[in-house]
Protein backbone atom coordinates (compact mmCIF):
# COMPACT_ATOMS: atom_id res chain seq x y z
CA UNK A 1 0.00 0.00 0.00
CA UNK A 2 1.37 3.40 -0.98
CA UNK A 3 0.55 6.22 1.41
CA UNK A 4 1.20 9.87 0.60
CA UNK A 5 1.28 12.29 3.53
CA UNK A 6 0.88 15.99 2.81
CA UNK A 7 2.82 18.17 5.23
CA UNK A 8 3.35 21.91 5.54
CA UNK A 9 6.43 23.80 6.64
CA UNK A 10 5.27 26.57 8.98
CA UNK A 11 7.08 29.44 10.73
CA UNK A 12 8.15 28.39 14.20
CA UNK A 13 8.38 31.63 16.13
CA UNK A 14 6.71 35.04 16.36
CA UNK A 15 4.48 34.93 13.35
CA UNK A 16 3.93 38.13 11.46
CA UNK A 17 2.60 39.30 8.16
CA UNK A 18 4.93 41.12 5.77
CA UNK A 19 3.24 44.52 5.23
CA UNK A 20 4.72 44.76 1.72
CA UNK A 21 3.59 41.46 0.22
CA UNK A 22 0.75 41.05 2.76
CA UNK A 23 1.83 37.43 2.98
CA UNK A 24 2.92 35.54 6.07
CA UNK A 25 6.58 36.24 6.79
CA UNK A 26 8.27 32.88 6.24
CA UNK A 27 11.84 34.14 6.55
CA UNK A 28 12.57 32.83 10.06
CA UNK A 29 13.05 29.33 11.36
CA UNK A 30 10.41 26.86 10.31
CA UNK A 31 9.21 23.45 11.36
CA UNK A 32 6.74 20.81 10.29
CA UNK A 33 3.15 21.81 11.09
CA UNK A 34 2.54 19.98 14.40
CA UNK A 35 -0.83 18.65 13.23
CA UNK A 36 0.84 16.99 10.25
CA UNK A 37 3.09 14.95 12.53
CA UNK A 38 -0.03 12.97 13.50
CA UNK A 39 -0.67 12.27 9.81
CA UNK A 40 2.91 11.03 9.36
CA UNK A 41 2.56 8.83 12.47
CA UNK A 42 -0.72 7.31 11.27
CA UNK A 43 0.77 6.55 7.85
CA UNK A 44 3.76 4.83 9.50
CA UNK A 45 1.43 2.72 11.66
CA UNK A 46 -0.51 1.59 8.58
CA UNK A 47 2.74 0.74 6.82
CA UNK A 48 3.98 -1.21 9.84
CA UNK A 49 0.73 -3.16 10.04
CA UNK A 50 0.15 -3.80 6.36
CA UNK A 51 3.41 -3.13 4.54
CA UNK A 52 3.99 -0.58 1.84
CA UNK A 53 5.69 2.76 1.55
CA UNK A 54 5.16 6.28 2.84
CA UNK A 55 5.95 9.28 0.68
CA UNK A 56 5.96 12.81 2.09
CA UNK A 57 4.59 15.48 -0.23
CA UNK A 58 4.97 19.18 0.47
CA UNK A 59 4.93 22.51 -1.28
CA UNK A 60 7.06 25.40 -0.08
CA UNK A 61 10.47 27.05 -0.14
CA UNK A 62 13.68 25.00 -0.10
CA UNK A 63 13.69 25.45 3.70
CA UNK A 64 10.73 23.04 3.73
CA UNK A 65 13.36 20.30 3.43
CA UNK A 66 13.73 20.65 7.23
CA UNK A 67 10.15 19.51 7.70
CA UNK A 68 10.58 16.77 5.15
CA UNK A 69 13.65 15.46 6.97
CA UNK A 70 11.75 15.28 10.25
CA UNK A 71 9.11 13.10 8.57
CA UNK A 72 11.80 10.94 6.97
CA UNK A 73 13.55 10.62 10.34
CA UNK A 74 10.30 9.34 11.84
CA UNK A 75 10.33 6.57 9.25
CA UNK A 76 8.84 7.79 5.96
CA UNK A 77 10.53 6.34 2.88
CA UNK A 78 10.85 9.22 0.47
CA UNK A 79 9.81 12.80 -0.14
CA UNK A 80 8.62 15.07 -2.89
CA UNK A 81 8.95 18.85 -2.57
CA UNK A 82 7.12 21.16 -4.94
CA UNK A 83 9.34 24.20 -4.80
CA UNK A 84 9.12 27.03 -7.25
CA UNK A 85 8.99 30.82 -7.09
CA UNK A 86 6.04 30.52 -9.41
CA UNK A 87 4.15 28.76 -6.61
CA UNK A 88 4.58 31.57 -4.08
CA UNK A 89 1.44 33.34 -2.94
CA UNK A 90 -0.77 30.37 -3.76
CA UNK A 91 -4.19 30.44 -2.09
CA UNK A 92 -6.39 27.39 -1.53
CA UNK A 93 -7.36 26.94 -5.19
CA UNK A 94 -3.80 27.41 -6.47
CA UNK A 95 -2.27 25.16 -3.80
CA UNK A 96 -4.87 22.51 -4.56
CA UNK A 97 -4.05 22.61 -8.27
CA UNK A 98 -0.33 22.10 -7.66
CA UNK A 99 -0.68 19.49 -4.94
CA UNK A 100 -3.29 17.48 -6.83
CA UNK A 101 -1.08 17.41 -9.92
CA UNK A 102 1.82 16.03 -7.88
CA UNK A 103 -0.36 13.52 -6.03
CA UNK A 104 -1.92 12.27 -9.24
CA UNK A 105 1.54 11.29 -10.47
CA UNK A 106 2.30 9.55 -7.15
CA UNK A 107 -0.74 7.32 -7.48
CA UNK A 108 -1.04 6.60 -3.75
CA UNK A 109 -3.75 4.37 -2.26
CA UNK A 110 -4.17 6.74 0.66
CA UNK A 111 -3.51 10.46 0.88
CA UNK A 112 -3.33 11.69 4.47
CA UNK A 113 -3.50 15.24 5.83
CA UNK A 114 -3.28 16.67 9.38
CA UNK A 115 -6.34 18.40 10.78
CA UNK A 116 -5.30 22.01 10.19
CA UNK A 117 -2.31 24.21 9.51
CA UNK A 118 -1.02 26.10 12.50
CA UNK A 119 -0.05 29.21 10.51
CA UNK A 120 -3.11 29.97 8.39
CA UNK A 121 -5.56 28.07 10.63
CA UNK A 122 -6.78 26.47 7.44
CA UNK A 123 -8.69 23.23 7.75
CA UNK A 124 -9.88 22.82 4.21
CA UNK A 125 -7.16 21.57 1.85
CA UNK A 126 -8.05 17.86 1.84
CA UNK A 127 -11.56 18.38 0.55
CA UNK A 128 -10.42 20.53 -2.37
CA UNK A 129 -7.60 18.10 -3.22
CA UNK A 130 -10.05 15.18 -3.07
CA UNK A 131 -12.41 16.97 -5.42
CA UNK A 132 -9.60 17.73 -7.87
CA UNK A 133 -8.46 14.09 -7.76
CA UNK A 134 -12.08 12.86 -7.89
CA UNK A 135 -11.51 10.70 -4.82
CA UNK A 136 -13.66 10.13 -1.71
CA UNK A 137 -12.66 12.06 1.42
CA UNK A 138 -13.12 11.52 5.15
CA UNK A 139 -12.05 14.39 7.41
CA UNK A 140 -11.45 14.82 11.16
CA UNK A 141 -10.71 11.10 11.55
CA UNK A 142 -9.99 10.23 15.18
CA UNK A 143 -9.96 6.43 14.74
CA UNK A 144 -8.95 4.69 11.55
CA UNK A 145 -9.29 1.13 10.31
CA UNK A 146 -7.64 0.13 7.06
CA UNK A 147 -8.56 -3.11 5.32
CA UNK A 148 -8.25 -4.44 1.80
CA UNK A 149 -9.60 -1.87 -0.60
CA UNK A 150 -11.30 0.29 2.00
CA UNK A 151 -10.90 2.60 4.97
CA UNK A 152 -13.24 3.28 7.84
CA UNK A 153 -12.93 6.42 9.90
CA UNK A 154 -14.64 7.44 13.10
CA UNK A 155 -14.86 11.13 13.66
CA UNK A 156 -16.39 13.69 15.90
CA UNK A 157 -18.82 16.29 14.65
CA UNK A 158 -20.88 18.92 16.43
CA UNK A 159 -23.50 16.28 17.15
CA UNK A 160 -21.57 13.19 18.13
CA UNK A 161 -19.63 10.46 16.36
CA UNK A 162 -19.93 9.47 12.72
CA UNK A 163 -18.39 6.34 11.24
CA UNK A 164 -17.70 6.72 7.53
CA UNK A 165 -16.38 4.17 5.09
CA UNK A 166 -14.76 4.76 1.72
CA UNK A 167 -13.07 2.63 -0.93
CA UNK A 168 -9.39 3.29 -1.65
CA UNK A 169 -7.82 5.28 -3.14
CA UNK A 170 -9.11 7.86 -0.71
CA UNK A 171 -8.15 11.12 0.96
CA UNK A 172 -8.12 11.35 4.77
CA UNK A 173 -7.60 14.14 7.24
CA UNK A 174 -6.74 12.90 10.73
CA UNK A 175 -7.32 14.75 13.99
CA UNK A 176 -4.56 15.11 16.53
CA UNK A 177 -6.50 12.82 18.86
CA UNK A 178 -5.77 9.84 16.57
CA UNK A 179 -2.33 8.97 17.93
CA UNK A 180 0.70 10.00 19.94
CA UNK A 181 3.48 10.61 17.42
CA UNK A 182 6.85 8.96 17.95
CA UNK A 183 10.08 10.88 18.28
CA UNK A 184 12.62 10.19 15.56
CA UNK A 185 15.37 7.82 16.74
CA UNK A 186 19.02 8.71 16.30
CA UNK A 187 19.23 6.02 13.65
CA UNK A 188 16.20 7.51 11.94
CA UNK A 189 17.74 10.96 11.96
CA UNK A 190 21.02 9.66 10.53
CA UNK A 191 19.22 7.58 7.92
CA UNK A 192 16.95 10.40 6.75
CA UNK A 193 19.70 12.03 4.72
CA UNK A 194 20.16 9.10 2.44
CA UNK A 195 16.47 8.68 1.64
CA UNK A 196 15.25 9.83 -1.79
CA UNK A 197 14.20 13.49 -1.79
CA UNK A 198 12.90 14.79 -5.07
CA UNK A 199 12.15 18.40 -5.94
CA UNK A 200 9.81 19.34 -8.77
CA UNK A 201 8.94 22.70 -10.30
CA UNK A 202 5.49 23.85 -11.35
CA UNK A 203 6.40 23.54 -15.02
CA UNK A 204 7.63 19.99 -14.47
CA UNK A 205 4.22 19.20 -12.99
CA UNK A 206 2.68 20.68 -16.13
CA UNK A 207 -0.13 22.36 -14.20
CA UNK A 208 -1.86 25.70 -14.70
CA UNK A 209 -3.41 27.96 -12.09
CA UNK A 210 -0.63 27.91 -9.47
CA UNK A 211 0.92 30.79 -7.50
CA UNK A 212 -0.42 34.30 -7.15
CA UNK A 213 -1.62 34.24 -10.77
CA UNK A 214 -3.79 31.20 -10.09
CA UNK A 215 -5.10 32.46 -6.77
CA UNK A 216 -8.71 33.55 -6.48
CA UNK A 217 -8.51 35.38 -3.17
CA UNK A 218 -6.69 38.54 -2.17
CA UNK A 219 -5.44 40.24 0.96
CA UNK A 220 -6.60 43.85 0.76
CA UNK A 221 -5.46 45.36 4.04
CA UNK A 222 -4.09 44.59 7.48
CA UNK A 223 -5.69 46.24 10.48
CA UNK A 224 -5.44 46.13 14.22
CA UNK A 225 -8.18 44.04 15.76
CA UNK A 226 -10.90 45.99 17.57
CA UNK A 227 -9.71 46.46 21.15
CA UNK A 228 -11.58 44.85 24.00
CA UNK A 229 -12.74 47.18 26.74
CA UNK A 230 -10.76 47.43 29.93
CA UNK A 231 -10.76 44.53 32.35
CA UNK A 232 -12.48 45.08 35.65
CA UNK A 233 -10.48 42.99 38.10
CA UNK A 234 -11.71 42.25 41.58
CA UNK A 235 -10.54 40.09 44.44
CA UNK A 236 -13.06 37.87 46.13
CA UNK A 237 -13.92 39.15 49.58
CA UNK A 238 -16.92 36.89 49.87
CA UNK A 239 -19.06 39.07 47.60
CA UNK A 240 -17.63 38.13 44.20
CA UNK A 241 -20.63 36.05 43.19
CA UNK A 242 -22.96 39.02 43.76
CA UNK A 243 -20.67 41.25 41.73
CA UNK A 244 -20.62 38.78 38.84
CA UNK A 245 -24.41 38.58 38.83
CA UNK A 246 -24.64 42.37 38.86
CA UNK A 247 -22.09 42.63 36.04
CA UNK A 248 -23.87 40.21 33.72
CA UNK A 249 -27.33 41.50 34.63
CA UNK A 250 -26.26 45.06 33.71
CA UNK A 251 -25.32 43.72 30.29
CA UNK A 252 -28.71 42.02 29.97
CA UNK A 253 -27.16 38.58 29.84
CA UNK A 254 -29.08 37.06 32.68
CA UNK B 1 -24.91 40.68 -5.50
CA UNK B 2 -26.83 37.46 -5.73
CA UNK B 3 -26.07 35.49 -2.60
CA UNK B 4 -26.70 31.83 -1.93
CA UNK B 5 -26.53 30.67 1.69
CA UNK B 6 -25.90 27.02 2.55
CA UNK B 7 -28.42 26.12 5.26
CA UNK B 8 -27.24 23.25 7.41
CA UNK B 9 -29.80 21.23 9.32
CA UNK B 10 -29.93 18.60 12.01
CA UNK B 11 -32.93 16.72 13.40
CA UNK B 12 -35.34 18.63 11.11
CA UNK B 13 -34.14 22.03 12.32
CA UNK B 14 -32.14 24.58 10.39
CA UNK B 15 -29.05 25.40 12.43
CA UNK B 16 -28.70 28.75 14.12
CA UNK B 17 -25.25 29.64 12.72
CA UNK B 18 -26.58 29.11 9.16
CA UNK B 19 -29.64 31.24 9.86
CA UNK B 20 -27.38 33.96 11.27
CA UNK B 21 -25.41 34.00 8.01
CA UNK B 22 -28.69 34.10 6.08
CA UNK B 23 -29.87 37.12 8.06
CA UNK B 24 -26.56 38.84 7.34
CA UNK B 25 -26.81 37.97 3.62
CA UNK B 26 -30.27 39.52 3.50
CA UNK B 27 -28.73 42.84 4.50
CA UNK B 28 -26.04 42.64 1.80
CA UNK B 29 -27.65 41.48 -1.39
CA UNK B 30 -30.80 42.19 -3.29
CA UNK B 31 -32.51 38.93 -2.47
CA UNK B 32 -30.81 36.27 -0.41
CA UNK B 33 -31.48 32.70 -1.44
CA UNK B 34 -31.08 29.78 0.94
CA UNK B 35 -30.31 26.24 -0.11
CA UNK B 36 -31.29 23.12 1.83
CA UNK B 37 -29.76 19.82 0.78
CA UNK B 38 -30.95 16.53 2.21
CA UNK B 39 -33.51 13.79 2.04
CA UNK B 40 -37.03 14.54 3.22
CA UNK B 41 -36.18 18.18 3.86
CA UNK B 42 -38.89 20.05 1.92
CA UNK B 43 -40.75 20.82 5.12
CA UNK B 44 -37.85 22.45 6.94
CA UNK B 45 -36.89 24.64 3.97
CA UNK B 46 -39.78 26.99 4.58
CA UNK B 47 -38.39 27.83 8.06
CA UNK B 48 -35.80 30.01 6.31
CA UNK B 49 -38.30 32.63 5.12
CA UNK B 50 -38.60 34.38 8.44
CA UNK B 51 -34.82 34.78 8.70
CA UNK B 52 -34.51 36.74 5.48
CA UNK B 53 -34.56 34.27 2.59
CA UNK B 54 -36.66 35.42 -0.35
CA UNK B 55 -36.30 32.01 -1.88
CA UNK B 56 -35.13 28.60 -0.76
CA UNK B 57 -33.82 26.01 -3.19
CA UNK B 58 -34.22 22.42 -2.10
CA UNK B 59 -32.46 19.39 -3.43
CA UNK B 60 -34.23 16.40 -1.94
CA UNK B 61 -32.41 13.20 -2.83
CA UNK B 62 -31.51 9.97 -1.03
CA UNK B 63 -27.82 10.60 -1.86
CA UNK B 64 -28.03 13.62 0.46
CA UNK B 65 -29.47 11.73 3.43
CA UNK B 66 -26.18 11.45 5.35
CA UNK B 67 -24.36 14.68 6.20
CA UNK B 68 -21.40 13.97 3.89
CA UNK B 69 -19.76 16.73 1.91
CA UNK B 70 -19.11 15.44 -1.58
CA UNK B 71 -22.67 14.98 -2.94
CA UNK B 72 -23.35 18.47 -1.58
CA UNK B 73 -20.51 19.84 -3.69
CA UNK B 74 -22.17 18.30 -6.78
CA UNK B 75 -25.54 19.84 -5.91
CA UNK B 76 -24.14 23.30 -5.14
CA UNK B 77 -21.94 23.33 -8.25
CA UNK B 78 -25.03 22.59 -10.41
CA UNK B 79 -27.04 25.30 -8.68
CA UNK B 80 -24.33 27.94 -9.03
CA UNK B 81 -23.76 27.09 -12.68
CA UNK B 82 -27.48 27.05 -13.47
CA UNK B 83 -28.53 30.12 -11.48
CA UNK B 84 -25.37 32.20 -11.64
CA UNK B 85 -25.01 33.10 -7.95
CA UNK B 86 -21.96 35.33 -7.51
CA UNK B 87 -21.49 34.61 -3.78
CA UNK B 88 -21.98 31.47 -1.69
CA UNK B 89 -21.83 31.75 2.10
CA UNK B 90 -21.43 29.02 4.72
CA UNK B 91 -21.49 29.05 8.52
CA UNK B 92 -18.38 27.10 9.51
CA UNK B 93 -18.88 23.53 10.70
CA UNK B 94 -17.24 20.14 10.20
CA UNK B 95 -19.55 19.53 7.24
CA UNK B 96 -19.64 22.95 5.65
CA UNK B 97 -15.84 23.44 5.68
CA UNK B 98 -15.47 20.33 3.52
CA UNK B 99 -18.36 21.36 1.27
CA UNK B 100 -16.98 24.88 0.74
CA UNK B 101 -13.47 23.59 0.06
CA UNK B 102 -14.65 20.95 -2.42
CA UNK B 103 -16.76 23.56 -4.19
CA UNK B 104 -13.75 25.87 -4.35
CA UNK B 105 -11.75 23.27 -6.29
CA UNK B 106 -14.70 22.30 -8.49
CA UNK B 107 -15.54 25.84 -9.58
CA UNK B 108 -11.97 27.19 -9.24
CA UNK B 109 -13.55 29.76 -6.96
CA UNK B 110 -11.80 31.67 -4.18
CA UNK B 111 -12.61 30.61 -0.61
CA UNK B 112 -11.93 32.79 2.43
CA UNK B 113 -12.45 31.21 5.84
CA UNK B 114 -12.86 32.11 9.49
CA UNK B 115 -14.51 35.43 8.63
CA UNK B 116 -16.05 37.47 11.43
CA UNK B 117 -17.72 40.07 9.21
CA UNK B 118 -18.68 40.87 5.65
CA UNK B 119 -18.89 44.46 4.42
CA UNK B 120 -19.30 46.23 1.13
CA UNK B 121 -16.70 48.87 0.35
CA UNK B 122 -17.40 50.83 -2.85
CA UNK B 123 -19.64 48.03 -3.99
CA UNK B 124 -16.95 45.40 -3.43
CA UNK B 125 -17.40 42.59 -0.93
CA UNK B 126 -14.71 42.47 1.74
CA UNK B 127 -14.34 39.80 4.41
CA UNK B 128 -12.87 40.50 7.84
CA UNK B 129 -10.62 37.76 9.07
CA UNK B 130 -8.80 37.67 12.40
CA UNK B 131 -5.45 35.95 11.87
CA UNK B 132 -2.33 34.95 13.78
CA UNK B 133 -4.13 34.25 17.02
CA UNK B 134 -6.50 37.16 16.33
CA UNK B 135 -3.59 39.64 16.68
CA UNK B 136 -4.33 41.14 13.27
CA UNK B 137 -7.56 41.74 11.39
CA UNK B 138 -7.09 41.03 7.70
CA UNK B 139 -9.35 42.44 4.98
CA UNK B 140 -9.71 39.71 2.39
CA UNK B 141 -11.24 39.84 -1.05
CA UNK B 142 -12.03 37.73 -4.09
CA UNK B 143 -10.70 37.89 -7.62
CA UNK B 144 -13.38 35.93 -9.36
CA UNK B 145 -16.94 34.73 -9.02
CA UNK B 146 -18.45 32.98 -7.32
CA UNK B 147 -16.96 34.19 -4.08
CA UNK B 148 -17.01 31.53 -1.37
CA UNK B 149 -16.82 32.28 2.35
CA UNK B 150 -16.91 30.33 5.59
CA UNK B 151 -18.15 32.46 8.49
CA UNK B 152 -16.94 31.75 12.02
CA UNK B 153 -19.74 30.01 13.92
CA UNK B 154 -21.78 32.29 16.13
CA UNK B 155 -20.69 35.48 14.35
CA UNK B 156 -24.14 36.55 13.23
CA UNK B 157 -27.39 36.17 15.13
CA UNK B 158 -30.45 35.04 13.22
CA UNK B 159 -32.84 38.00 12.82
CA UNK B 160 -36.50 37.17 12.57
CA UNK B 161 -37.81 39.56 9.98
CA UNK B 162 -41.01 37.71 9.23
CA UNK B 163 -41.59 37.01 5.58
CA UNK B 164 -42.23 33.90 3.58
CA UNK B 165 -39.80 32.16 1.29
CA UNK B 166 -40.72 30.69 -2.03
CA UNK B 167 -39.55 27.08 -1.96
CA UNK B 168 -38.33 25.63 -5.25
CA UNK B 169 -37.07 22.12 -5.90
CA UNK B 170 -33.89 21.71 -7.87
CA UNK B 171 -32.70 18.47 -9.41
CA UNK B 172 -29.04 17.47 -9.13
CA UNK B 173 -26.94 14.61 -10.42
CA UNK B 174 -24.06 13.07 -8.52
CA UNK B 175 -20.56 12.05 -9.52
CA UNK B 176 -19.58 8.45 -8.81
CA UNK B 177 -16.69 9.47 -6.56
CA UNK B 178 -18.95 11.81 -4.60
CA UNK B 179 -21.14 8.98 -3.39
CA UNK B 180 -18.26 6.52 -2.77
CA UNK B 181 -17.92 7.46 0.91
CA UNK B 182 -20.85 6.19 2.96
CA UNK B 183 -22.09 6.76 6.49
CA UNK B 184 -21.89 3.49 8.40
CA UNK B 185 -23.09 4.68 11.77
CA UNK B 186 -24.14 7.82 13.52
CA UNK B 187 -23.76 7.63 17.28
CA UNK B 188 -25.12 10.87 18.48
CA UNK B 189 -25.00 11.72 22.09
CA UNK B 190 -28.21 13.00 23.57
CA UNK B 191 -27.21 16.43 24.65
CA UNK B 192 -29.11 18.02 27.49
CA UNK B 193 -28.45 21.62 26.63
CA UNK B 194 -27.44 23.60 23.56
CA UNK B 195 -24.21 22.67 21.76
CA UNK B 196 -21.28 25.01 22.39
CA UNK B 197 -21.44 26.36 18.83
CA UNK B 198 -25.03 27.42 19.30
CA UNK B 199 -25.14 28.46 22.93
CA UNK B 200 -25.53 32.11 23.91
CA UNK B 201 -23.88 31.35 27.23
CA UNK B 202 -20.90 29.08 27.82
CA UNK B 203 -19.43 28.10 31.16
CA UNK B 204 -15.99 26.58 30.68
CA UNK B 205 -13.78 24.65 33.05
CA UNK B 206 -10.03 24.20 33.14
CA UNK B 207 -7.39 22.50 35.18
CA UNK B 208 -8.00 24.93 38.01
CA UNK B 209 -11.11 22.93 38.86
CA UNK B 210 -8.68 20.55 40.51
CA UNK B 211 -10.51 17.30 39.82
CA UNK B 212 -12.87 15.89 37.20
CA UNK B 213 -15.78 15.66 39.65
CA UNK B 214 -15.63 19.44 40.10
CA UNK B 215 -17.01 19.83 36.58
CA UNK B 216 -20.32 19.41 38.41
CA UNK B 217 -19.93 23.04 39.56
CA UNK B 218 -19.52 24.18 35.97
CA UNK B 219 -22.45 22.06 34.77
CA UNK B 220 -24.76 23.44 37.44
CA UNK B 221 -23.89 27.02 36.61
CA UNK B 222 -24.34 26.36 32.89
CA UNK B 223 -27.71 24.78 33.55
CA UNK B 224 -28.82 27.71 35.70
CA UNK B 225 -27.86 30.11 32.91
CA UNK B 226 -29.39 27.95 30.16
CA UNK B 227 -25.95 27.59 28.62
CA UNK B 228 -23.51 24.93 27.48
CA UNK B 229 -20.40 23.50 29.14
CA UNK B 230 -16.99 23.81 27.52
CA UNK B 231 -13.54 22.59 28.50
CA UNK B 232 -9.90 23.39 27.85
CA UNK B 233 -7.47 21.18 26.03
CA UNK B 234 -5.66 20.34 29.26
CA UNK B 235 -8.71 18.80 30.90
CA UNK B 236 -9.86 17.05 27.73
CA UNK B 237 -6.39 15.53 27.37
CA UNK B 238 -6.56 14.47 31.02
CA UNK B 239 -9.84 12.69 30.28
CA UNK B 240 -11.95 14.88 32.55
CA UNK B 241 -14.34 15.98 29.83
CA UNK B 242 -15.20 14.94 26.25
CA UNK B 243 -13.40 16.37 23.24
CA UNK B 244 -16.65 17.63 21.73
CA UNK B 245 -16.63 20.39 24.35
CA UNK B 246 -13.04 21.50 23.77
CA UNK B 247 -12.59 25.16 22.97
CA UNK B 248 -9.35 26.41 21.48
CA UNK B 249 -6.96 26.01 18.62
CA UNK B 250 -7.32 22.25 18.44
CA UNK B 251 -10.95 22.31 19.43
CA UNK B 252 -13.82 24.57 18.56
CA UNK B 253 -14.02 28.29 18.06
CA UNK B 254 -16.98 29.80 19.85
CA UNK B 255 -18.40 33.27 20.27
CA UNK B 256 -21.26 33.23 22.75
CA UNK B 257 -22.69 36.41 24.24
CA UNK B 258 -21.31 35.40 27.65
CA UNK B 259 -18.30 33.19 28.39
CA UNK B 260 -17.54 32.32 31.99
CA UNK B 261 -14.09 30.76 32.42
CA UNK B 262 -13.62 28.80 35.64
CA UNK B 263 -10.09 27.78 36.60
CA UNK B 264 -8.72 28.51 33.13
CA UNK B 265 -5.32 30.17 32.90
CA UNK B 266 -5.98 31.33 29.36
CA UNK B 267 -3.08 30.07 27.28
CA UNK B 268 -3.00 31.27 23.67
CA UNK B 269 -4.21 27.80 22.62
CA UNK B 270 -7.46 28.48 24.48
CA UNK B 271 -7.67 32.19 23.75
CA UNK B 272 -7.96 31.79 19.99
CA UNK B 273 -11.07 29.68 20.45
CA UNK B 274 -13.10 32.06 22.60
CA UNK B 275 -11.77 35.62 22.48
CA UNK B 276 -14.50 36.81 20.14
CA UNK B 277 -17.09 36.09 22.84
CA UNK B 278 -19.28 39.07 23.77
CA UNK B 279 -18.54 39.33 27.48
CA UNK B 280 -15.84 37.28 29.16
CA UNK B 281 -15.87 36.64 32.90
CA UNK B 282 -12.89 34.79 34.39
CA UNK B 283 -12.58 33.23 37.82
CA UNK B 284 -9.09 32.11 38.76
CA UNK B 285 -7.08 31.96 41.96
CA UNK B 286 -3.88 33.07 40.23
CA UNK B 287 -3.92 36.89 39.94
CA UNK B 288 -1.35 36.69 37.13
CA UNK B 289 -3.32 34.28 34.94
CA UNK B 290 -3.15 35.46 31.30
CA UNK B 291 -6.92 35.14 30.95
CA UNK B 292 -7.36 38.33 32.99
CA UNK B 293 -5.68 40.26 30.14
CA UNK B 294 -8.63 39.63 27.86
CA UNK B 295 -11.53 39.31 30.28
CA UNK B 296 -14.16 41.97 30.83
CA UNK B 297 -14.53 40.95 34.46
CA UNK B 298 -11.72 39.14 36.22
CA UNK B 299 -12.31 37.61 39.63
CA UNK B 300 -9.35 36.49 41.70
CA UNK B 301 -10.61 33.90 44.11
CA UNK B 302 -11.50 30.30 44.90
CA UNK B 303 -13.93 28.97 42.33
CA UNK B 304 -15.08 26.25 44.74
CA UNK B 305 -16.65 29.00 46.81
CA UNK B 306 -17.63 31.48 44.13
CA UNK B 307 -19.21 29.21 41.51
CA UNK B 308 -21.80 27.47 43.75
CA UNK B 309 -22.83 30.85 45.17
CA UNK B 310 -23.10 32.25 41.69
CA UNK B 311 -25.26 29.32 40.58
CA UNK B 312 -27.58 29.89 43.50
CA UNK B 313 -27.88 33.63 42.79
CA UNK B 314 -28.56 33.02 39.11
CA UNK B 315 -31.28 30.50 39.98
CA UNK B 316 -32.90 33.03 42.29
CA UNK B 317 -32.80 35.77 39.68
CA UNK B 318 -34.20 33.58 36.93
CA UNK B 319 -36.96 31.89 38.92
Amino acid sequence: MKIAVCVKHVPEQARKIDPGTKRLDRSGEGAINPFDVHAVEEALRIKEARGGEVVIVTMGPQAAQDSVRKALAMGADEALLISDEAAEGSDLVATTNALAAALEKEGADLIVFGQQSSDSDGAVLWASVADRLRLPVISQVAELEVSDGKVRGKRQTEFGYDTIEAPTPAVLAVSDAINEPRYPSLKGIMGARSKPQRTVSVSELGVEGVGEAGSKTTVEALNDPPPRGDTVKIEDDGGAADKIVEFIAERKLL
Amino acid sequence: MSILVFLEHHDSELLKPSLGVLSKAATLGEDATGVVLGSGVKEIASQAGKFGAAKVLVVDKPELEAPLPQPRVDALASIVEDRGFDTVLFAASVLSADVASGLSARLQAGLNWDLTDLVQENGILIGKRPALGDSVLVDVGWRSEPRLALIRAGTFDPQETGGDAEVEEFDAQFEDFSTAATMVERAHAESEGPSIEEADVIVAGGRGLGAPENFKLVEELAQALGGAVAATRAVVDAGWYPYSTQVGQTGKTVSPKLYIACGISGAIQHKVGMQSSGVIVAINKDPNAPIFEYSDLGVVGDLNEIVPKLTQLVRQRRS
